[in-house]
């Protein structure tokens, strides 16, 4: 009688645990993002969002707080790694889904998934022995001077610490992502349907632009979703190759100064000026906002092209 | 018949890996009619039709020998262009997979693939073809929704459809009805027996009764051979091998 009452509350306990810790896990994002309104409130109240969106100066001294050029720096560098990124990973991952053989298949995903896992301050080390240099040679060589009068393209910083470096290096940090799920995502589109294509005389590439990656397009917008979501936030790789100039970018090969760079690189340090703190936590506030639409804007996206499949 | 036949199997044998799927088939498929390839699940009926539009090939750890000649020419032979045979030979699964794409778009697809399709006669073409497969008063009126959305039934038709609008002169059929209602096997049935004065069709079937409603000959296949081939009504009342009979009799299989 007593084991019997032990057990029964034993067991509504372990239930009671499991929820609060789950309560606790999906409300921590509502918890995170209320605290940094609560302490970003004095900067939102104090001035107009349209200045703090806009104004391109941020000189904490002068109580002048402009998330322009950040905002700017977090989209160029991002945009940048996606350009490069995702063509380059559509392609691993249609090889890896549709020509592969098993055993190249079998030596290639476990070291995808493995890079997945590398801690991103060994992709920063990488940036600043390879990439730096490189793209220092780059816009010194004649390549680099002739690419100079395109718009985008000018050279006004030789230091090789860029835009463009950090584009590379988030880039590679995001191939693994991008590829372990949108490769899994076009294996698993029904060998009937390549079939029924096939069997209208379809081409091998002919089968797989219009039927494969059409059926799994939703899932493979879920792939460069994570990837986009991984490079926008990514802090430290970034930090050691940008150059942290706060200045708005025109050019791959100018210095930026990405949200997240700001962050980390400022906070804790000169808190005693006015505002400061209010202001670093309202521009992690925008990054997280930020994030959260995107998420929630390739949702919809995702739940309009579900109905094609 | 004293035409020549319009599908020729000689000495074909495939093997999965080290199993042996076929072994050396030889038969032949009179031009237009209905041959109903029969036998047990697992004798090898898919295999045999996969073989005729090269589709077998796909899959890795395949092996195959022997001939098959289409009009006389062989479609193994080296040179030949692999989605040329697949043009000329049809094929209707026996789970409808229609493209993630509209009911027109759908229909298109082949003459797209092989640019037989223009700005002008696109909407000709998907009339005509989802007529001939029975489906357009159903969907005429939303033609540009998800093929995917049409009951199974209905999307059959649509592959049916869509197999017809590349104008194949062979349709493989491979059980066709087996995902359907009786009411859409019915109209696959109906359709496929209107079909048949214009093309070659080869059904494959576990159903008897199917067979004897639409064979004009039939191949009976028992574990990867060939026993017994012939025009239905000899196949049927009259077989040669003490097996079909077994078969035939619900004895075996
Ligand atoms: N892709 C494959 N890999 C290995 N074995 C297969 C494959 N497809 C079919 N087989 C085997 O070949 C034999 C014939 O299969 P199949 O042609 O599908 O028979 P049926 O269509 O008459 O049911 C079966 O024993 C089956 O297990
Ligand atoms: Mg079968």
């Amino acid at each position: 009688m007593k084991r019997v009452a032990l057990r029964r509350a034993t067991d509504q306990t372990a239930k009671h645990i499991t929820a609060a810790v789950s309560a606790a896990t999906s409300l921590l994002v509502v918890f995170i993002a209320l605290v940094l309104l609560v302490r970003s409130w004095p900067i939102f109240v104090t001035r107009p969002l349209s200045e703090l969106l806009f104004s391109t100066t941020w000189k904490p001294l002068q109580s002048a707080f402009g998330y322009y050029p950040f905002i700017m720096g977090t989209l160029w560098v991002t945009c940048v790694a996606m350009v490069i990124a995702v063509p380059i990973c559509l392609l691993v991952s249609i090889y890896l889904a549709e020509y592969a053989s098993r055993r190249v298949y079998a030596m290639v995903k476990p070291l995808i998934d493995v890079s997945a896992g590398i801690p991103s301050v060994i992709f920063g080390i990488w940036g600043v022995i390879m990439v730096v240099p490189l793209v220092q040679k780059l816009a010194a060589s004649s390549i680099g001077r002739s690419l100079s009068r395109l718009p985008l393209f000018e050279v006004h910083n030789p230091t090789g610490y860029s835009v463009l470096a950090g584009g590379i290096v988030l880039a590679v940090m995001v191939f693994p992502v991008i590829i372990s799920v949108a490769e899994e995502v076009i294996r698993a589109v029904p060998t009937g349907l390549r079939e029924a294509s096939w069997a209208l005389g379809a081409t091998r590439w002919q089968t797989i632009k219009y039927v494969v990656l059409r059926h799994a397009a939703p899932g493979v917008l879920a792939a460069i979703v994570l990837g986009f979501s991984r490079a926008f936030g990514e802090t430290m790789a970034v930090i050691m190759v940008v150059g942290n100039v706060p200045r708005v970018p025109r050019s791959l090969f100018d210095a930026a100064y990405p949200l997240t760079a700001l962050i980390a690189n400022s906070y804790g340090e000169m808190m005693s000026i006015p505002l400061y703190d209010a202001a670093l936590l309202g521009a992690a506030l925008l990054l997280l906002v930020i994030v959260l639409l995107f998420n929630l804007g390739a949702r919809l996206v995702l739940m309009r092209m579900i109905r094609y499949r | 018949m004293d035409e020549r036949p319009h599908i020729e199997i000689q000495n074909l044998s495939v093997w999965y890996g080290e199993q042996r799927a076929l072994k050396d088939i030889s038969v032949a498929f009179p031009a237009r009619g209905i041959t109903a390839v029969i036998g047990p699940s697992g004798c090898g009926k898919t295999t045999l039709l996969k073989s005729i539009n090269r589709l077998l090939e796909t899959s890795d750890n395949v092996r195959i020998s022997g001939r098959i000649l289409l009009d006389g020419a062989d479609i193994y032979a080296p040179g030949v262009d692999v989605t040329e045979i697949r043009t000329r030979v049809g094929l209707l699964a026996s789970k409808p997979f229609p493209l993630p794409m509209s009911i027109y778009d759908n229909v298109l697809y082949g003459p797209r693939i092989h640019g037989l399709c223009r700005r002008d006669n696109a909407d000709a073409i998907v009339e005509r073809y989802l007529r001939a497969a029975d489906l357009w008063e159903e969907v005429r009126e939303r033609l540009q929704t998800p093929a995917h959305a049409l009951s199974t039934g209905q999307q059959q038709r649509l592959c049916l459809a869509r197999a017809l609008a590349v104008e194949p002169e062979v349709l493989l059929c491979d059980e066709p009805t087996a995902a359907l209602d009786p009411i859409s096997a019915q109209r696959i049935e109906d359709l496929l027996r209107g079909l048949k004065r214009h093309m070659t069709i080869v059904l494959v079937t576990h159903i008897l009764r199917q067979a004897r409603r639409l064979a004009d000959y039939v191949v009976f296949l028992w574990l990867g051979e060939l026993v017994e081939a012939g025009p239905a009504e000899q196949v049927f009342n009259n077989p040669l091998s003490e097996r079909t009979r077994a078969y035939l009799m619900g004895d075996i299989g």
